[in-house]
């Protein structure tokens, strides 16, 4: 058991059919670390975080908080403390703001009130609108609302899958804000991001994916000066 | 005026029995955007289900509702378990052919234990009541009762608990409700046993209304009921209970004034006629596709 690493992933592979998305990649995350995970369309990332969710099927062995997973049953794992925020954020546009906060809580619904209000906290205009159905809702509250609502969970762990993606830049630099905020109070965070500065600026350490490998890894502040990454993924 | 009063007792009667087994069919297409073809056949199990119970024991209405309620919903349980979840990621025309499958082979293993159609006994003692000319029995006033009391729980159910809430995410995001930690299987399990016993609830009540039991209702009172469904927009539940009134309404009019051979005319033209001006029905909204 070794306590000190928050999420171990060795040997992860993804199949869908034919084509393998993800070819053997091992990392770690450590508690109360961010690490951002950085890569061109298709490279990969979001088949690591939702086989680490038990969202696809995968080989390899995923260990949360020390402990081997042995399910791809989403439900169990949202249960040990790790959440996804899903790509495209997954608001239920039907429901209001506050069902699916409620929905969000359904594992631990004894610390509702408590993580209702930390939620409000961090995101104010959820509470002005906790009766508006989540589709009036703009990109950026939407994307507020998804992470609000994977927090709702209790989770250790939160995997977050493009937040930025379709956010004006001024609404990016809010929810990277809120981000840190969320991992200053606790909160492990793995991101996926095309995104690149943003994302690496906030990591403490960061992998880049290229067609299902890790292929480079580091510190954020590092692969922010790397000559590969500043030509192929930053512009410079 | 007396005459227009009986006969919209007549298609209250009718439009509740339809309104529960659409019911049926729009929670299941809400979850799943499936048509449960099975699901008349689950309603005309509902009837058989009460000759077999008061064959074995002599129990009042009320426990015989209780009791055949149960057995659909466990019934619907099974259908879905089993026939429809294997298939849940399989190409959508496989889940419609099993579907239609699931309900042929309910209509003929009934119709191979009981060929003909039965009568259905009385439950009740039924009374019939007169108010300034207008007659109600003790029959249709339980009939209209029981239906809306049980459409009211249902929309209670919906709009207010948890499983209501999960319910209707799963019929915006099912990926996404698993990811939450929601056991969207259990949901969809219950989803499906409380479509069955509100159908299995219409097919006690109809066999009491039009007192003959036979293998073929599924067919004729069933799809009749999916029709109401997709006239007040599938998936819906609102809309399938107005679509189902409508519809009764209709059927009730058109025997007052023409023979009765033009009843399932007018529903399936009332149907394609609906659907060509509102092709989502009266309350259904277009489909959102994901991009």
């Amino acid at each position: 058991m070794n306590q000190a690493i928050a999420l171990d992933v060795k040997d992860l592979e993804v199949r869908y059919g034919g084509i393998q998305a993800v070819r053997g990649i091992s990392f770690s995350v450590n508690p109360g670390e961010i690490v951002t995970m950085i890569g061109a369309n298709g490279a990969g990332k979001s088949s690591t975080l939702r086989a680490i969710a038990g969202a696809v099927p995968h080989a390899g062995t995923i260990r949360i908080g020390g402990e081997v997973i042995r399910t791809d049953h989403p439900e169990e794992i949202v249960r040990r403390g790790l959440s996804l925020v899903p790509e495209g954020r997954g608001i239920f546009a039907n429901l209001s703001i506050e069902e699916n906060l409620r929905l969000g809580a359904w594992t631990n619904r004894e610390a509702y009130d408590v993580n209702l209000s930390k939620v409000f906290g961090l995101f104010p205009r959820l509470r002005e609108r906790r009766n508006q159905m989540a589709g009036t809702l703009s990109g950026g509250e939407q994307q507020m609302l998804a992470v609000g609502r994977a927090l709702m969970s209790r989770s250790k762990i939160l995997l977050l899958d493009e937040p930025s993606m379709g956010l004006a830049p001024k609404l990016v630099l809010e929810i990277f804000a809120i981000l840190r905020d969320i991992n200053k109070a606790g909160v492990t965070l793995l991101i996926v991001e095309q995104n690149a500065v943003m994302a690496l600026r906030l990591a403490h350490r960061a992998c880049l994916l290229e067609l299902g490998s890790i292929t480079l890894s580091g510190s954020g502040a590092e692969l922010l000066e790397n000559p590969k990454i500043r030509s192929a993924y930053l512009g410079h | 005026m007396k005459y227009l009063a009986q006969q919209a007792i007549n298609a209250l009667q009718l439009g509740s029995i339809y309104a529960l087994i659409a019911l049926g069919y729009s929670m299941v297409y809400g979850v799943l955007t499936m048509i449960n073809f099975a699901h008349g056949d689950v309603f005309m199990l509902g009837a058989f289900f009460c000759l077999l119970l008061i064959a074995i024991v002599p129990v009042p209405f009320w426990l015989a509702l209780i009791v055949v309620m149960g057995a659909t919903a466990v019934l619907g349980t099974l259908i879905e378990r089993f026939a429809y979840r294997p298939l849940r990621n399989a190409p959508r025309v496989s889940a419609i052919i099993t579907a239609l499958g699931c309900g042929l082979v309910i209509q003929n293993t009934t119709l191979g234990i009981s060929p003909y159609a039965r009568p259905m006994p009385h439950l009740l003692d039924n009374v019939t009541y007169q108010f300034s000319g207008i007659t109600i029995t003790t029959l249709q006033i339980i009939i209209i009762g029981v239906s809306v009391g049980l459409m009211i729980v249902l929309d209670f159910l919906i709009r207010k608990t948890s499983f209501g809430m999960a319910m209707r995410a799963i019929a915006s995001d099912r990926a996404t409700v698993s990811l939450l930690g929601v056991p969207a299987n259990q949901v969809i399990a219950v989803t499906f046993a409380l479509g069955a016993a509100l159908g299995g609830a219409a097919g006690l009540l109809y066999g009491m209304a039009y007192p003959v039991v036979s293998a073929a209702m599924g067919i004729t009172v069933g799809w009749k009921a999916f029709v109401a469904a997709v006239i007040g927009g599938i998936g819906n539940m609102r809309g399938a209970v107005l679509g189902a009134f409508l519809l009764g309404a209709v059927e009730v009019m058109t025997v007052a004034v023409l023979p009765s051979t033009y009843r399932d005319l007018i529903a399936y033209s009332l149907l394609l006629l609906i659907l060509i001006f509102k092709p989502h029905g009266l309350l259904g909204k277009p489909a959102l596709h994901k991009a």
